[in-house]
């Protein structure tokens, strides 16, 4: 190419003439982005301390320990499921608010989350996945529907002091009896304020011919003697007792208010009695959200809310954007609102929903408060992922930077083709 | 302001008069004047406020200017950054030792001068001393200290059942499961947090083993395969074990959480573990009264073992000798700078000449009483010598497994090798 000798009249043209002006930009890139690059590279071939090179072991570490490959199966896990799910249900939201008057008040509540800092929403994620159900409201829904269909039993946890094998049906005897027997079962494990208030002063009954009876009483109280009715222990009403014989429940009865109970006409022979552990179920308490095997699909969820309305401002631009003709074309010509979606609106979509999905592919790949944050510290590790376990490495656990920066160096080749991928993308739509 | 002004120069000659006779012998009031002196300290919000009221008594007393610069927990960042900078600060104040000795090692520390050696010596147990000591020279010494040997019970739930607070290992098992007779778990663990559970190895350690073997242990001379770890392990089994005794979802309970489990309303737990710090946390977050609803006893002998305590604590080091920076140290050393915390709360000193009527209340005065008595038994927090690798890491190393070890506390052997995988990576031995 030949040069004029107005430079004026073709700017750009020389490459003498543009360093001048790229110059400041080109600083600036070099000293943020540059710089650290090649250096995290420089850094990650040498040790601990920085002044020994070490080859490739930084390497040969990181792909050996155990917490490091749990975080790459973990970010494995997040890549496959995250930005499928979150574009799918940005695509859904788009489509059905299109259609809806208050579309973009709509919009606008489902693009909120993204408003709110990352680590901000993972202490609202904490707290909403709290095991306490007076806490989490996740498992306070779970147990308010659980205890709608199965009520909570009367005495949740309570249990014999001693002489009973606890099995599946209940609390069974060690010892048979007979009848003319009578029975004294303190229960430990609750507490007497606890206990209903029709509640009577337990005491044992005398014998009855023909009749086995018994009590059933707290046993705790101060200065109470173990396995002994005490003045101020009181019995324990409405406990369902059964009486056992050769594996078949022969008969039933509930305590009264004093704990007393008895079982009026059982034949000769020996008995097993029985208190069945519906009796003492202990109430339903929700789901270990935060324990290591939920850990991580809590975490994408939360991220799932965050990211939502974000995959929903893209797909939406990206319909508005679409020729209506080519809709109505297809209707006209007889197509079903499902056949226009499937067939119309994602193909002529599809650009807009590759570039949303590998942004979401980059952003989880870097993904790191939301981890750090909701993972309470005994699941951490378990939680873990790549920027998570660099930034430990680096800065958490005495400071080895080199294989912190050998971490990073694998974090960048892993985001590296998403990047490009969106890059070359961008240059062939402008061209 | 003036009169103001001429009060306090009058309260500076009445104090330095007083109490300053040990070491400050050249030291007339207001003689640094024009000087300034920087600290670094971890202590933010109302720390900040009451170690400011003590750096504000030495002013007024040397007219030296200090500078107080907080850093919080990025404590360590600051100070190497500010080292590599060349610009450290005069005085700080570290709460790990293993830093202490790194910096001294790399000469960026200045040994303490003769005077502050003295005052070290005269007012700390000698465990103290060594503790600030790398290579038989003192560089520093514990200006504020954690009592991490406590158990805090419910006055509530001990009354429920008639227990008295338990003197040894066994009948802290025995009254926890009395209490779990009442329906209410014994103790709450914060077992989400990792610290708390090295802090109950740790108590029972010392115990067991001896103030020996745990020296060896925080040094890794010994390995955590080592029977003295067997058995403190199957001590500690003997309460988590029992799945009636420990307050449910203890893995994921944080420690402020642990604490609330037991004094607020409703509480699910009679007990809990750890430092004098409970009680701010108990004073802050629920309606109970320390001393009064909310009580503590010491960590109980395990095995006849005597008294002995855990503690954490900020050692003050300097990396400058001028003169002010000097007499500063001499002044932190001193029980009179102390004293001045003491009276302002959530304060403990080592610092066996400091009146425990200068303490605010009952629960501190006796919380500090058994650092003091404990003489050359207590051990600092092993888990804080320890690289940070193995002994301070969010779901790593020791963390980690004993959270592990909370969560199945039957697996002694598999733990023992765990840690003693983890600690063989992190010491680099």
């Amino acid at each position: 190419m030949r040069l004029r000798t107005n430079v004026d009249a073709a700017p750009g043209r020389s490459p003498r003439q543009a360093i001048p002006f790229l110059l400041p930009a080109l600083v600036v890139l070099a000293a943020l982005v540059l710089y650290p690059l090649v250096y995290s590279l420089i850094r990650s071939f040498f040790d601990a301390r920085g002044d020994e090179f070490v080859g490739l072991s930084n390497y040969v570490d990181t792909f050996t320990d155990p917490r490091t490959l749990t975080a790459f199966r973990n970010n494995v896990i997040w890549v496959v499921v995250a930005p499928a799910a979150v574009t799918g249900l940005g695509l859904i939201f788009a489509v059905l608010t299109e259609r809806i008057r208050w579309a973009t008040a709509f919009r606008l509540v489902l693009f909120m989350p993204m408003a709110i800092s990352l680590f901000a929403s993972g202490i609202i994620f904490r707290l909403v996945y709290e095991e306490d159900p007076n806490q989490g409201i996740v498992n306070a829904a779970a147990v308010g529907v659980h205890d709608v269909f199965s009520p909570a039993s009367q005495y949740p946890g309570a249990r014999p002091r001693e002489g009973y094998a606890a099995t599946e049906a209940g609390f069974t005897a060690a010892r048979p009896s007979r009848a003319g027997e009578v029975i004294t079962l303190p229960l430990i494990g609750f507490s007497p304020q606890d206990v209903p208030a029709q509640a009577l002063p337990a005491s044992v009954p005398s014998a009855g011919d023909g009749e086995l009876r018994g009590v059933v009483w707290l046993d705790v109280s101060v200065g109470g003697k173990a396995g002994s009715v005490d003045p101020t222990e009181r019995g324990l009403p409405g406990v369902a007792v059964e009486a056992v014989r050769e594996g078949k429940v022969v008969a039933r009865t509930t305590t009264g208010d004093d704990g007393r109970f008895t079982f009026p006409d059982l034949a000769r022979g020996e008995v097993v009695v029985r208190l069945p552990s519906s009796n003492f179920t202990l109430p339903f308490r929700g789901l270990t959200w935060l324990g290591p095997s939920l850990i991580t699909p809590v975490i994408i969820s939360s991220w799932i809310w965050i990211m939502t309305g974000f995959a929903i401002t893209f797909i939406a631009a990206g319909l508005s954007a679409i020729p209506r003709d080519a809709l109505e074309a297809a209707r006209v010509d007889g197509a079903t609102e499902w056949q226009v979606f499937r067939r119309v609106t994602i193909p002529l979509l599809s650009p807009v929903l590759l570039v949303v999905f590998v942004t979401l592919v980059i952003n989880v790949l870097k993904i790191f408060e939301l981890v750090f944050v909701i993972a309470p510290g005994s699941v951490q590790e378990e939680a873990n992922v790549l920027a998570l376990q660099m930034w430990q490495v680096s800065f958490g656990t005495g400071g080895d930077q080199g294989a912190g920066s050998a971490l990073a160096v694998i974090l960048f080749l892993l985001v590296a083709p998403a990047m490009l991928f969106n890059i070359r993308r961008f240059r062939r739509e402008r061209s | 302001m003036r009169k103001q002004f001429i009060a306090l120069l009058a309260l500076a000659a009445a104090a330095g008069t007083g109490a300053c006779s040990g070491g400050a012998a050249g030291t007339s009031a207001q003689d640094l004047k024009g000087q300034t002196v920087e600290v670094v300290g971890p202590w933010t919000g109302d720390e900040q406020k009451n170690f400011e009221k003590v750096l504000a008594e030495f002013t007024s007393k040397t007219g030296a200017e200090v500078k107080y610069t907080p850093a919080g927990d990025e404590l360590p960042t600051v100070l190497q950054t500010r080292i590599s900078g060349g610009t450290p600060p005069n005085v700080a104040l570290i709460a790990q030792p293993g830093l202490v000795a790194q910096f001294a090692k790399a000469n960026a520390l200045k040994p303490v001068n003769a005077d502050v050696e003295k005052a070290v010596t005269d007012h700390n147990a000698a465990v103290w001393k060594k503790l600030g000591s790398v290579d038989g020279k003192l560089y520093g010494f514990t200006f504020k200290t954690a009592n991490k040997s406590a158990f805090w019970y419910s006055e509530k739930a001990f009354k429920q059942v008639g227990a008295t607070p338990p003197a040894t290992w066994d009948d802290l098992v025995k009254t926890s499961k009395a209490i779990s007779e009442t329906g209410l778990a014994a103790v709450a663990v914060g077992g989400a947090d990792g610290w708390t559970l090295t802090d109950w190895f740790e108590n029972v350690y010392l115990r067991t083993a001896g103030p020996e073997n745990y020296d060896k242990l925080a040094k890794h001379e010994i390995p955590w395969t080592d029977p003295s770890v067997r058995k403190a392990l199957e001590e500690l089994a003997k309460l988590w074990g029992e799945p009636t005794l420990v307050a449910g979802g203890a893995l994921q309970t944080e420690f402020p959480k642990s604490v609330i489990n037991v004094f607020g309303e409703p509480p699910t737990a009679a007990m809990v573990f750890e430092a004098d710090f409970v009680a701010s946390v108990i004073s802050t977050n629920t309606k109970a009264k320390v001393g009064q609803d909310a009580k503590f006893f010491p960590f109980p002998s395990v095995a006849g073992s005597k008294d002995a305590v855990v503690a954490g604590g900020d050692m003050a080091v300097q990396f400058k000798d001028d003169k002010a920076t000097t007499e500063l140290m001499k002044f932190l050393a001193s029980p009179e700078s102390g004293q001045i915390w003491a009276g302002l709360g959530g304060f403990l000193s080592p610092n066996k000449d400091i009146p425990s009527s200068a303490y605010p209340d009952d629960v501190t005065k006796d919380l500090a009483k058994r650092v003091v008595d404990a003489g050359d038994n207590v051990r600092f927090d092993m888990s804080d010598l320890a690289p940070a690798a193995f002994g301070g890491t969010k779901g790593a190393g020791e963390w980690k497994d004993l959270q592990d070890f909370l969560a199945d506390p039957k697996n002694v052997d598999g733990i023992m090798q765990r840690l003693e995988a983890n600690a063989v990576k992190a010491y680099g031995k």
